[in-house]
């Protein structure tokens, strides 16, 4: 009953269209999901930074940023970018840079939590001795406390980019031809829907699974003796 | 920029029953799913603290292959991949009661139970070895000693790392949208296209959510209260799956 011979047949365009973004539509998994964590991640260190602030006009808007993130589906946020955002710009926008946008300002929230996390497990002494050393608040910030900061947060921003890389592919639902909209693509034609979501499955394991291995090697090697 | 905005849609007409039975459906798949998910983190977890090899392999095979791919595919896996597998009498059943709410619920409690059996095991982790060593000592089985000591006490440890997952599991619900189950963003979906205006539409769905989440945060801090074992800090250690 079964049929391998329906992925072997789709596989150029499952992989090359739907996981690469190489091909006759705009999409592809991996050309979304790279940016995405890379432009994420930036945004979620400025959150984070944000939230540890004591000015109340940063810390302020970032808690608030945060607990709106956290508290919402992100579907429903690819319906803000893709619905409302068109409308009150009044022009139309590529399903590329809805999904992007989308991701980055969602999974800033969550990277920005783990960025609060992460710097406050520096101990304190470090900021005091950097000071005492003639540093300035974005010296101590970029020399002493972030690179500290990072070790702590390394296996919790691999965790994060994996649920990230699943995540993207919500972006079939505006159109965007990344691995799951390919497979349903192909699966319009072939009618065989058992064979070809779990090939796709599959290789989306496969993905993270590995990234799960790196995020497990960067806890051992980075913890701090 | 003007943009003119009008509230009413969202009571005019059918659209105010449509948030009403969205958010009802919300509510039913979500529990559905959360039971599942429960039951299944909870068996999975303990099976993977055992110490018999096999039973730990095969709950360390579910844990891993389910979590690590996304929802939707699950979604369309169990809702179009599953079903021309099941005899004949099931499927009809299915499709005449409403077969995308049961794939649905189907998967969010396999994939959250996958989840869950983390931070299940994480619970378990934490309860001193000792309970084990008693529990065995009044004669009790390995079975007895999980379900009787370790398991209970486990669940009462995971309640904060619990309620975040039981939050991520109601708003992943969301994602059943693409299968076609009416559910609360399907319907703010159905009211932005019926009436044109997404904004009032999103901004009430969002609102929703929004409370939905705050809401069940707040009961299960209440939980955590009532069932926290007096004189452990142990629950703040844990970390969620």
């Amino acid at each position: 009953m079964l049929d391998p011979g329906v992925v072997v047949a789709n596989l150029e365009f499952l992989l090359l269209q739907g996981l690469v973004g190489v091909g006759a539509f705009t999409g592809g998994t991996l050309r979304l999901a790279v940016p995405a964590i890379g432009l994420g991640f930036l945004l979620g260190v400025l959150v984070g930074l944000a939230r540890l602030a004591r000015a109340p006009w940063l810390h302020g808007p970032a808690t608030l940023y945060v607990e709106f993130f956290r508290g919402v589906p992100l579907v429903m946020v690819i319906f803000w970018f893709w619905l409302v955002l068109p409308q009150l710009l009044r022009r139309p926008l590529p399903e590329y840079g809805v999904a992007l946008a989308a991701f980055v300002v969602f999974e800033a929230a969550y990277f920005g939590e783990i960025v609060r996390a992460g710097v406050q497990a520096v101990p304190r002494g470090q900021v005091e001795a950097a000071r005492a050393l003639g540093l300035g608040t974005a010296a101590t910030l970029r020399h002493v406390v972030l690179p500290q900061a990072l070790r702590h947060m390394a296996p919790s921003l691999v965790t994060q980019a994996i649920v990230l890389f699943k995540d993207t592919s919500l972006a079939s639902i505006i159109g965007y031809v990344d691995l799951t909209k390919a497979a349903q693509i192909v699966n319009q034609r072939e009618i065989r829907p058992f064979e070809l979501y779990l090939f796709i499955a599959v290789v989306y394991w496969l993905c993270t699974y590995s990234l799960a291995r790196l995020a497990r090697r960067l806890e051992t090697r980075l913890s701090p003796a | 920029m003007s943009l003119r905005l009008d509230w009413s849609v969202l009571w005019s007409g059918q659209t105010g029953g449509w948030l009403l039975q969205g958010l009802l459906v919300t509510l039913e798949l979500s529990a559905l799913g959360w039971a599942l998910a429960l039951a299944l983190g909870t068996l999975a977890g303990a099976l993977r603290t055992l110490e018999r090899a096999p039973l730990r392999a095969v709950a360390a095979a579910y844990v891993e292959f389910f979590r690590n791919v996304p929802l939707l595919v699950w979604m369309f896996f169990w809702y179009f991949g599953v079903p021309p597998f099941l005899p004949e009498t099931v499927r009809r059943w299915l499709f005449a009661h409403g077969a995308e709410f049961w794939a649905a619920a189907v998967a969010l409690g396999v994939y959250h139970g996958a989840r869950m059996a983390e931070v299940i095991r994480s619970g378990i982790r934490a309860i001193p070895r000792t309970q084990f060593e008693a529990a065995a000592a009044l004669g009790l089985s390995t079975a007895q000693v999980y379900r009787l000591v370790i398991v209970p006490v486990a669940l009462r440890l995971i309640v904060p790392p619990g309620t975040s997952e039981a939050l991520n599991l109601l708003k992943n619900s969301s994602v059943a949208l693409t299968i076609s189950v009416a559910e609360l963003t399907f319907q703010t979906r159905q009211i932005e296209t019926y009436t044109a205006r997404a904004l009032e539409a999103l901004t009430a769905g969002t609102l929703i959510y929004l409370g939905l989440c705050l809401g069940v945060s707040r009961l299960m801090a209440a939980v955590e209260r009532r069932v926290a074992i007096p004189g452990l800090i142990a629950r703040a250690g844990l970390e969620a799956g």
